[in-house]
């Protein structure tokens, strides 16, 4: 192996790149990515770049010269459009042929909009800095999806004092993610913040003096903030005969053909311990996953099943959420620590009879590396349900 | 050759990842959570880890620099 295509220069793909510069590869690594940027963190978007904490000059990855460092063939601004697997190579809208000898697919989501609405979204350095354009006290911001992005910014809005309207057609924000009990205690803390939340109503269409729902009613806002979710970006992929079925389709070591392998939000994978096909857009995954493709693609006879403990966190007002495990088609929810009401509390996810996961808030660290390893060693139910002395001996 | 562990403390998010899988060099304050270097200049045998850790930090708050 000589040649290493990443497509995608993001939290994935920079971490692929580094680790196969740790683990000694020394050949050629080009690395394409649409954005124009050096390869930029997004979780501060909706948190210090919003809220006007940090400017974008925070959010680099690497400095320039660590990139640098790593001796890539570093094309920005570069879009990848197709992708030849008999002959390996990838095709990019300045017309060039990037021959591979491997191939990582790194490409992440991009927001779900809504049909023929002008309205803001945020994934990107730009999408942030335009709508923190926007945020000044009593405007009005109408957000439509109360999952974790469309929270952190109403309660970044909040803050510098905008009027918010949260809109989720779920009855309780959140429920499908984290169930209703955890969904209903997170959302009540929009409302004790002074957020119009309005749950159990569809949105019609976005007009430009706000947002029509179903039930007639029109939200009149300045601006509008979709939060509804988000699209793998494998459009580029079509064609290629290279599987996909919402993300790239990859088996347990992250491959999806020979010398195709896929990384991050953009890939599906077998995982191996949970026994399902997940995909999950949590910044760590990035990172954990590029690094299990780089030490793969390094080891193609000895391929290691990539079995992380999935972690993601939010950010909130004062609560910082953190959550272990899948809690994704969870059966049951149990609060095994804490007080729910006093937002301090450890929930804990069954799904047949293991533990799949934990979500936490205001909980000190020990307590959280406790249940990671827990979740980690697939604890069975009964044990958790024991309580912790239950937990123990697991 | 040495190296030494820098932390950017205010980019860390207190996820812990580090002290998952680097305890010997990497702990978490009680109140937040924010990330604390036990050791910052570790021995050899633990630099693998360090840099598993620097690797997967979410908040790319950690350095591993030579000297
Ligand atoms: C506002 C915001 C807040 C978030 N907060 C949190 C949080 O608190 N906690 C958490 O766990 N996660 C959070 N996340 C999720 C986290 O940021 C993602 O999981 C992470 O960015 C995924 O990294 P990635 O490299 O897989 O994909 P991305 O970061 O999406 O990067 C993919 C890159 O590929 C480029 N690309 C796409 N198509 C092509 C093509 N055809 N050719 C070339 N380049 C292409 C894109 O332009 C992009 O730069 C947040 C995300 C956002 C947007």
């Amino acid at each position: 192996m000589n040649r290493v295509v990443v497509v995608g220069a993001s939290a994935a793909g920079l971490t692929t790149a580094e680790a196969l510069r740790r683990e000694g590869y020394a050949g050629g690594i080009t690395v394409v990515g649409a954005e124009v940027h050096l390869p930029y963190d997004r979780p501060p978007l909706s948190k210090q770049i919003l809220s006007g904490e940090w400017e974008p000059d925070r959010l680099p990855l690497r400095p320039a010269a660590d990139v640098d460092a790593l001796g890539l063939d570093l094309r920005l601004g570069v879009t990848a459009t197709g992708v030849d697997t008999a002959a390996r190579t990838v095709a990019t809208d300045t017309g060039e042929q990037l021959a591979y000898d491997a191939l990582v697919v790194a490409t992440g989501v991009r927001p779900r909009r809504l049909p023929g609405a002008t309205a803001h979204v945020l994934r990107t350095q730009q999408d942030a800095l335009a709508l923190r354009e926007r945020l000044r006290p009593g405007r009005r911001l109408a957000v439509v999806g109360a999952g974790f992005l469309g929270a952190e910014v109403t309660a970044v809005a909040r803050g510098l004092g905008c009027e918010v309207t949260l809109i989720e057609p779920a009855s309780v924000p959140l429920a499908h993610a984290v169930g209703a009990v955890v969904g209903e205690v997170l959302s009540r803390a929009h409302v004790e913040h002074g957020v119009d939340l309005r749950t159990g109503v569809g949105v019609v269409a976005v007009h430009p003096e706000g947002v029509e729902l179903a039930d007639s009613t029109m939200v009149e806002a300045d601006d509008v903030l979709t939060a509804i979710g988000s699209v793998p970006n494998t459009e580029w992929l079509e064609g290629s005969g290279l599987p996909v079925a919402d993300g790239l389709v990859c088996d347990a070591t992250c491959r999806a053909a020979p010398g195709v392998y896929g990384a991050g939000d953009v890939a599906r994978w077998d995982h191996p311990s949970f026994g399902v096909s997940m995909r999950i857009e949590h910044r760590t995954n990035a990172s954990e996953q590029g690094l299990a493709v780089a030490r793969n693609l390094l080891s193609p006879d000895a391929p290691r099943p990539f079995a992380p403990v999935p972690y993601f966190w939010s950010d909130q007002y004062e609560m910082k959420v953190q959550a272990y495990g899948y809690l994704r088609g969870h059966d049951a929810v149990e609060i095994v620590e804490g007080d729910l009401a006093e937002r301090r509390f450890v929930a804990a996810y069954r799904t047949a009879d293991r533990l799949a996961g934990v979500l936490t808030v205001g909980m000190p660290p020990r307590v959280l590396r406790t249940w990671r390893n827990a979740v980690a060693g697939g604890a069975p139910w009964r044990d958790v349900v024991a309580g912790p002395g239950g937990l123990a001996v697991v | 050759m040495t190296f030494h562990v820098e932390l950017d403390e205010p980019r860390c998010v207190a996820s812990g990842q580090c002290a998952v899988v680097a305890p010997d060099v990497f702990d978490q304050r009680d109140d937040d959570g924010v990330a604390v270097i036990l050791d910052e200049s570790p021995a050899d045998d633990l630099l693998d880890d360090v840099r598993e850790a620097v690797a997967i930090c979410p908040a790319a708050a950690l350095r591993l620099v030579e000297g």
